[in-house]
């Protein structure tokens, strides 16, 4: 490769495209994500985090990785907002993955309270990495309020089900001028790597690897799928031959001059 | 003669908008090498179902040419998606050919001896009670380019007028201020039309050696200006046969595509005209916008821009029309005539241009409707 193929965000170039989720967090898992996945960020919640205690998500992240702080538990604007600035005085960094959640059922995030954290967030100079439901309309709100990348979902989160919303993660790749990294629901590599072949930025996984049989050869496989659907974006799909599609009689047959 | 002017530079009164759009489509339409496209890129082109504006330039290379067919076919699929069986039907109404241009291709330049009229609130109602009575309920207002003798008063009393008459009205005027589209817009008018003419800057400013028109950036701005004055909708074209077809016409799809990015409510039309004769003037002649020229161009907008509604001229002849709207334009003008009271008996002031429909509005919907399609006179409300 010529010129690195890079996925910029706040600034910072990563050439991977994968971003390890850590709510199922294990060390097997975080060990395998970045040594066989290549994950050069991985998210944590601010609230797994238990300074100097037992099972302290921080002690699990080995250094050189970015961290991508998230707002998971927060249900409101003011919620996502508070948690943000307590992960960067904690040394967290200035990326933040905004997450309010008020439905404790299906946990499907909630577009206008998180327009409003993104809003207020990228004011006070965040990285800000909004996760979100597929519409157009708040992604379009989200860009404008200074989003640094758009995080759609793809099916709703652990459930392991595969681009569910692709025609709307569609939609968001062709007319949104961010990232489009893909987040929740993405089950396995084959998925991981349709959505790469539409254009997508980057996947966030978690459960697809931490369920795994194997944790290592899927963090592996995962790789594999997601540089694959990478390189065949850039490399334009081919066509598709359609059969019996010509109608018999021309259509420009009617031209003069 | 005085100095000629930097067309690149505004005149005082013209207001200037923050925009990026005018570089980015002067850049790409720079960047864009017809004869360098490959048979390759049209066929990905081609399988794509939102295309990007590299696919776009493609699809208006030379190198589609064989592909006219296929394209056909994919236009008419992505149009019956888009518009089912709709074809808007409406037509314009010239007020005054008065001008303060001297655009050496068209017949209302200023230098040219024709005689100029324009019409009164009497006679503006009579034409409208005539064309509404054809069935027509949307119109579109035009008038030369004299802000002197068509004033903003002058085109909104129009547009009153013509609120009383037509559930749709558009305009198509000299370009002006974001306040002065807001106050036509109060005054009912809901699109604006804006031609472009030409993409190329210095072909721009051979053909514009006076007057306002002359400001290139003024022009190109009006979409944007008109859609912040509160418009529902804005029109694009390029008169294909000035310069380079394929370049202009990638342009006016660029210009569109980008303002329609970033005014996603916009609606957005484009206009397909080439030269015709024109009156007095003999000198210009289209070389090499043909037919196959112009449909290639038709196509390609309609399958870059699926959501855009695709105007067919009555410069063109009836056949080319007929099988045009059933192929990628969505709205046809009807019952046309250019000279200024022409829905009366006499006209008063002599016509922009040549067409060559003259179909009446009963004749074209007839001809709609023998292509299995539908005429709609009016898809759209007023707020106010």
């Amino acid at each position: 490769m010529t010129q690195q193929d890079c996925l910029i965000l706040g600034g910072r170039a990563f050439t991977s495209r994968f971003i390890l989720g850590s709510g199922k967090y294990s060390l097997d898992l975080i060990e395998a994500a970045v040594a066989k996945a290549g994950a050069q960020i991985i998210t944590l919640a601010l609230r797994r985090i238990n300074p100097d205690g037992q099972a302290n998500i921080l002690d699990y992240i080995p250094k050189g990785v970015t961290l991508l702080p998230n707002t998971s538990g927060a249900r409101t604007a003011g919620e996502a907002v508070r948690i943000a600035r307590l992960a960067r005085e904690m040394g967290c960094g200035d990326f933040v993955k905004i997450e309010v959640i008020r439905d404790a059922r299906y946990l499907l995030p909630d577009n206008a309270e998180t327009l409003k954290a993104t809003e207020i967030l990228a004011k006070e100079g965040f990285v800000v990495l909004p996760y979100m439901y597929p519409d157009l309309n708040a992604a379009r709100d989200m860009a404008q309020a200074g989003a640094a990348a758009i995080m759609p979902l793809g099916a709703p989160i652990g459930s392991n089900k595969g681009l569910s919303t692709r025609d709307f993660i569609k939609i968001l790749i062709d007319e949104i001028d961010l990232p489009v990294i893909v987040d929740a629901g993405i089950g396995r590599p084959s998925q991981a790597c349709e959505a790469m072949e539409m254009g997508a930025a980057g996947i966030m996984a978690n459960t697809a690897i931490a369920t795994a049989g194997d944790i290592p050869a899927m963090a592996t496989a995962f790789r594999q799928a997601i540089e694959a659907g990478r390189t065949a974006f850039l490399a334009g799909l081919g066509p598709i031959q359609e059969t019996g599609a010509a109608a018999s009689s021309p259509l420009t047959g009617f031209l003069r001059d | 003669m005085t100095a000629k002017t930097d067309p690149m530079t505004y005149l005082p009164g013209m207001e200037i908008i923050a925009s990026t759009m005018l570089d980015e489509v002067l850049q790409a339409r720079s960047a864009f090498h017809p004869e360098a496209a490959t048979a390759a890129q049209v066929r990905r082109a081609l399988q794509k179902t939102r295309l990007r504006p590299e696919d776009f330039a493609a699809l208006l290379s030379p190198a589609a040419a064989p592909f006219l067919e296929e394209m056909a076919h994919r236009s008419r699929m992505v149009t019956r998606r888009q518009f089912g069986n709709a074809i808007q039907v409406f037509t314009p109404l010239y007020l005054a050919n008065h001008c303060e241009n001297h655009c050496v291709y068209c017949g209302f330049n200023s230098h040219n001896p024709i005689r100029r009229a324009r019409l009164d609130s009497g006679e503006i109602e009579a034409e409208m009670k005539a064309i509404a009575a054809t069935g027509l309920r949307e119109i579109l207002l035009l008038t030369g380019e004299s802000r002197a003798m068509s004033d903003i008063d002058y085109i909104g009393k129009a547009c009153r007028i013509a609120r009383r008459h037509f559930k749709v009205v558009g305009l198509e005027v000299y370009p002006m201020n974001v306040e002065g589209y807001a106050r036509l817009h109060e005054w009912g008018a809901d699109y604006v039309t804006v031609f472009q003419e030409t993409y190329n800057p210095d072909r721009y400013e051979t053909l514009h050696p006076a007057g306002p028109k002359r400001v290139f950036p003024y022009r190109f701005h009006a979409q944007e200006r008109a859609i912040l004055g509160g418009m529902r909708g804005v029109g694009f074209a390029a008169l294909l046969g000035l310069d380079d077809f394929r370049r202009d016409t990638f342009a006016t799809g660029l210009h569109a595509y980008l303002l329609q990015r970033k005014y996603p409510h916009a609606e957005i039309a484009l206009s397909c005209p080439r030269l015709r004769p024109i009156i007095n003037d003999d000198r210009i002649n289209p070389k090499d916008v043909h037919e196959a020229q112009l449909l290639q161009c038709i196509l390609a907008y309609r399958l870059f821009l699926p959501f855009a509604h695709i105007t067919i001229s009555t410069r063109e002849r009836e056949g080319f029309r007929d099988n045009v709207i059933s192929l990628g334009a969505s709205k046809i003008s009807a019952g046309v005539s250019v000279g200024i009271g022409g829905h009366q008996e006499d006209a008063k002031g002599d016509g922009q241009f040549e067409i060559a429909d003259t179909r009446s509005v009963r004749e074209i919907c007839d001809a709609i409707l023998g292509r299995g399609l539908q005429p709609v006179m009016s898809d759209d409300v007023h707020p106010a």
